[in-house]
């Protein structure tokens, strides 16, 4: 092998701060992702509680094609086909502001939300049925007693799988290069198209992606170890 | 609506350039698929008994295999692939192989999780019994342990085969000519229905998936009835019944 590693041409100079940058637009569009497609899982499970056939049936469906399709294809769906999609003002206003990355959160978003909703569903299977039955006997409404009785302890359990969705969304965000956001990816492809120092910039990013999941593995370890034990039914 | 876009292209999303040129579309995306889950059956099984070993030398390096191949996005992996074999072969490799293995140790990583749990499932008592018969380590795990594990484990392979064939899809990203490669050539030339060929391919994509993962349901509902604990214990209860003295 006859490849000289530099590693000073990655870490100092113009492309540490490519580096840098990239790493913060891969934070920020997963950040922005884990909060919209929690929102919207947390929606789409409610909403299939119900016990309304027609809505039961959307969002079944809704969940089984987003999670049977790959990201990729979804991404270029909503990329290409979004004029067709969307009305004319919304597409003006996503052209005005950073097109590319609002598709970027928007098909993170929708595809975890697909993943999200299952666990959180499952989270709410295990908690007894008495808590839906006493808490709608003693006066409240669905919504009041699944927001206020039945999801704050679903949630509870579910932590630890939807930190590894989280995960797996801040892996998924590396996609979105595909697309031309700047993310950390994008970021380390453009330095070896730059540079031919390919090997030394996708092993920084390497490392920075693995800090991340070992940090967040840590926290639900952590987690498993204090919380998930005094919960007992 | 320009759906006969879609239909003019059939063809070549379901089998690329193939009787005239190379095989691609959803045939490679198959082929990827089904060899990446072979290879990465056989990597994950090394790795995943490897993991269970009581020896810190042979443990380590499938943990740390393990958590960095988790812990990385697919796309860099393919990346790092693409890169670094030509240098490592000192010649030029194929796209579509370079993604293969690509696909085989990513996946392999996955797999060797599949295979510890699934181990881990099977009582210790099996593997202790079969060794106080008199069988060695070894035997005792390929011919008692590794079938009923391997059994118990179809549903998550069948899973993570599904994910496998929805990752086929970045091979994308360095030219090889799989589904959705095919799908933005189209695109780039026809220019005037995005929306129709990526819904199309995403239906492809779906029934495929759709159609596996339906079969890990069923299989796991069937294999989960033949496993349980009720079974278990009727059978217990029959021998025990067997054991009574006749009156």
């Amino acid at each position: 092998m006859n490849y000289e590693f530099n590693w000073m041409a990655v870490l100092t100079g113009e492309y540490r701060g490519w580096i840098i940058q990239g790493l913060l637009i891969t934070l920020k569009i997963s950040a922005i992702s884990i909060i919209l497609s929690l929102l919207l899982g947390t929606i789409v499970t409610t909403l299939r509680m119900t016990k309304v056939r027609v809505l039961e049936w959307i969002c079944l469906s809704y969940i089984e094609f987003f999670r049977n399709t790959p990201l990729l294809v979804q991404i270029f769906f909503w990329y290409f086909g979004s004029y067709v999609i969307f009305p004319d003002s919304v597409n003006q206003w996503l052209y005005a502001h950073d097109y590319e990355f609002a598709i970027g959160v928007l098909s993170l978003s929708i595809y975890t939300a697909a993943f999200i909703a299952e666990e959180i569903r499952a989270g709410i299977i295990s908690i007894p049925k008495e808590q839906m039955e006493s808490s709608r006997a003693t006066g409240l409404s669905f919504m009041q007693a699944m927001s206020y009785v039945v999801l704050p302890q679903a949630f509870r359990i579910v932590i630890p799988t939807l930190i590894s969705q989280f995960l797996n969304l801040i892996k998924n965000s590396s996609l979105v290069m595909t697309i031309g956001v700047m993310d950390l990816t994008y970021m380390t492809r453009q330095i070896e198209s730059y540079s031919f120092r390919g090997f030394e910039a996708f092993t920084v990013a390497t490392l920075l992606y693995i800090a991340i999941s070992l940090i967040v593995s840590f926290f639900i370890t952590m987690y498993n170890k204090k919380y998930l034990r005094m919960i007992r039914y | 609506m320009h759906w006969d876009v879609v239909w003019n292209n059939m063809e070549y999303f379901l089998l690329g350039q193939y009787p005239a040129g190379p095989v691609g579309g959803l045939a490679l995306s198959i082929i990827l698929a089904v060899g990446g889950i072979f290879f990465a059956f056989w990597i994950g099984l090394v790795f995943g008994l490897m993991r269970l070993s009581k020896r810190w030398y042979v443990r380590i390096p499938s943990i740390v295999y393990i958590e960095i191949i988790r812990g990385t996005p697919l796309l860099l992996l393919i990346f790092w692939f693409y890169f670094l074999a030509p240098i490592l072969l000192k010649r030029p490799m194929p796209e579509a192989r370079s993604t293969l293995a690509a696909f085989s140790v990513f996946t392999g990583a996955y797999v060797a999780e599949i295979v510890r749990a699934g181990i881990q499932s099977i009582p210790k008592g099996q593997m202790e019994a079969a060794r106080s018969s008199g069988l060695t380590y070894v035997q005792a795990m390929s011919s008692v342990v590794l079938p009923q594990a391997l059994r118990n484990m179809i549903p998550s392979f069948v899973n993570q085969f599904v994910s496998l064939t929805k990752d086929t899809s970045l091979a994308f990203i360095i030219g090889v000519l799989e589904l959705t490669r095919a799908a933005t050539q189209v695109n780039n030339r026809t220019m005037n229905a995005p929306a129709e060929i990526f819904f199309t391919i995403a239906v492809i994509y779906f029934i495929i998936c759709f159609g596996l993962t339906q079969t890990s349901r069923y299989l796991e509902k069937k294999l989960s009835y033949r496993t349980s604990g009720r079974i278990r214990r009727e059978e217990i209860e029959l021998l025990e019944d067997s054991f009574e003295a006749p009156n």
